[in-house]
């Protein structure tokens, strides 16, 4: 395990390198917004990463709270199954409602991705490490998550003339970025034994939140250009390439920032579980 | 009568004679309201006709605000004394308290608003040019709405240091849909353009309320109990 983590910080760094030269240099020059849509390369990217790591982030606090009863952890287990099942027939059964532009195979993805995930963390990671993967995944979201918000009206500057719009995709990340932020203030502020239930009541509460932030958005206004991966939007086949090399060499820089932050937490539990003994061992190194 | 309605009951009516008798919270929140209120008449012209379009906004931020003193006062009460420990080690429920403290707050929130409606009408020379009838659905779930969440994250925020100023904090981000939603409704009530209609508004205010009381009270038991 010791050697891995250097091994994959180095090919991260090549990856991102080639990544970099890619969407700067190999990929095709937008037609009419020009080299600034080159930012487009690190934008979604970013927020893909994003989202995948809150996605994650919900699911591990879902884990901290059910495992703490085994009723309802059998009960969360059938849950999930009949979701993920649902989620799979249903854009097929019901294909004249989904939005323009929305493939049913993506919904189904997005299904198989969610029970898996469920079952893997569930598999790999005990409950206090399920804990630990909440803060980490959860902190490094609210960085991809604001790259996104930075390079967002970087590009809308030139393109749209303004910084920032009350657009419905814009809006939602920030507020999915002000709760993710408020969740990191609460795990802050909290006193220790108590943070993670908390927290993790803080995460479901969020997660619950974001279905209805977009489409009370939705409704409200709307701006933003229409996604133009498994969306209504065209894009250069070329562009597609770079752009998804781009998110892969994201993800295994998202996936070594959250390791690095996973050890980091372990050990820093350690410490403190041993201090801790240490202290109760000995009344008086207490007193030092 | 129930055992869990009965304990639902008994902190109901003990959390409102309290507050009949000390008229704590209902004081704060009217004087703290009745400041935005004069507050926010400073920040642009409240005669002009285009107050009209911003008069919803201002309507639900005043009381959100003011909603906020009085839920942090709603579990600083049972930390005397230990009252809070008791009833963790006592065999009731914890639903029936939370949703005795909800109600709780429903209720002086809802005297407020009933109280502040006219001041705010007088200062901002309202009128109602929609269905007015509509204003009571959007009050109820609206107050139901900032009341549910409020009182389970105070109860959250009770076990961090700087309790105050965490229970807004962790409000306000996950309020956003139901705030717009209530800010969208009165306005396109008090407006009253014929073209648009508050329903939508409605209907994703009560889904919003459905799910958050959903959550809440799965997740309650958790919380108070968490060590």
């Amino acid at each position: 395990m010791k050697k891995a983590f250097p091994i994959l910080g180095l090919l991260t760094a090549a990856l991102l390198s080639y990544a970099l030269y890619q969407a700067l240099v190999v990929a095709p020059t937008e037609q009419t917004m020009g080299d600034v849509q080159r930012i487009f390369y690190y934008h979604v990217p970013s927020a893909w990463t994003a989202f995948l790591l809150f996605f994650i982030n919900f699911l591990a606090s879902i884990q901290y709270l059910v495992r703490r009863d085994q009723k309802t952890d059998t009960i969360a287990n059938w849950v999930v199954i009949a979701l993920g099942v649902l989620v799979c027939i249903a854009p097929y059964a019901f294909r004249t409602l989904l939005p323009a532009g929305v493939y049913p195979s993506s919904v189904v993805t997005t299904g198989i991705a969610f029970v898996g995930l469920y079952f893997l963390i569930k598999r790999l990671f005990s409950e206090q490490q399920t804990d630990m993967l909440a803060l980490t995944t959860a902190e490094v979201g609210v960085v991809f998550c604001t790259v996104v918000l930075v390079t967002g009206p970087l590009w809308a500057r030139p393109v749209w003339g303004i910084w920032w719009t009350w657009d419905v995709r814009l809006t939602s990340t920030l507020v999915l970025w002000l709760i993710y932020v408020s969740y990191l203030v609460l795990r802050r502020f909290s006193s220790s034994g108590q943070t993670p239930v908390l927290a993790a009541a803080l995460a479901v509460f969020g997660a619950l939140d974001v279905p209805l932030v977009y489409f009370s958005i939705w409704f409200f206004r709307t701006q933003h250009p229409q996604p133009v991966v498994g969306g209504g939007g065209s894009i250069d086949p070329r562009m597609l390439r770079v752009l998804l090399i781009n998110w892969v060499a994201f993800l295994c820089f998202a996936f070594l920032v959250c390791w690095s932050r996973y050890r980091l937490e372990r050990t820093k539990r350690e410490v403190e579980e041993t201090q801790a003994l240490e202290a109760l061992l000995e009344p008086r190194s207490a007193l030092r | 009568m129930s055992a869990p309605t009965g304990i639902t009951w008994a902190t109901l009516t003990k959390d409102v004679r309290l507050e009949w008798r000390s008229k704590d919270a209902i004081n704060s929140m009217l004087f703290f309201a009745l400041l935005v209120v004069v507050v926010f008449s400073f920040s642009f012209d409240p005669e002009a006709e285009e107050s009209r379009q911003i008069a919803g906004g201002l309507v639900w931020v005043a009381f959100l605000f003011a909603a906020v003193v009085a839920l942090n006062q709603t579990w600083a009460r049972e930390l005397r004394n230990q009252v809070l420990d008791a009833y963790r080690v006592s065999p009731a429920p914890a639903n029936s308290l939370f949703v005795a403290k909800a109600l709780g707050n429903f209720i002086f929130v809802s005297v407020l608003e009933a109280l502040m409606t006219p001041l705010f009408i007088v200062f901002y020379k309202l009128r109602v040019l929609g269905p007015a009838w509509q204003l009571i659905p959007v009050a109820i779930l609206g107050t139901w709405a900032i009341v549910v969440n409020g009182t389970f994250f105070a109860a959250m925020s009770l076990r961090t240091r700087s309790r105050e100023i965490m229970l807004p904090l962790l409000l306000f981000p996950i309020t956003i849909p139901a705030l717009l939603s209530m800010v969208e409704a009165t306005t396109t009530i008090l407006v009253g353009d014929p073209s648009t209609s508050a329903k939508f508004w409605i209907v994703l205010l009560a889904t919003y309320d459905v799910v958050f009381t959903t959550g809440c009270l799965a997740l309650f038991g958790t919380v108070l109990h968490a060590e």
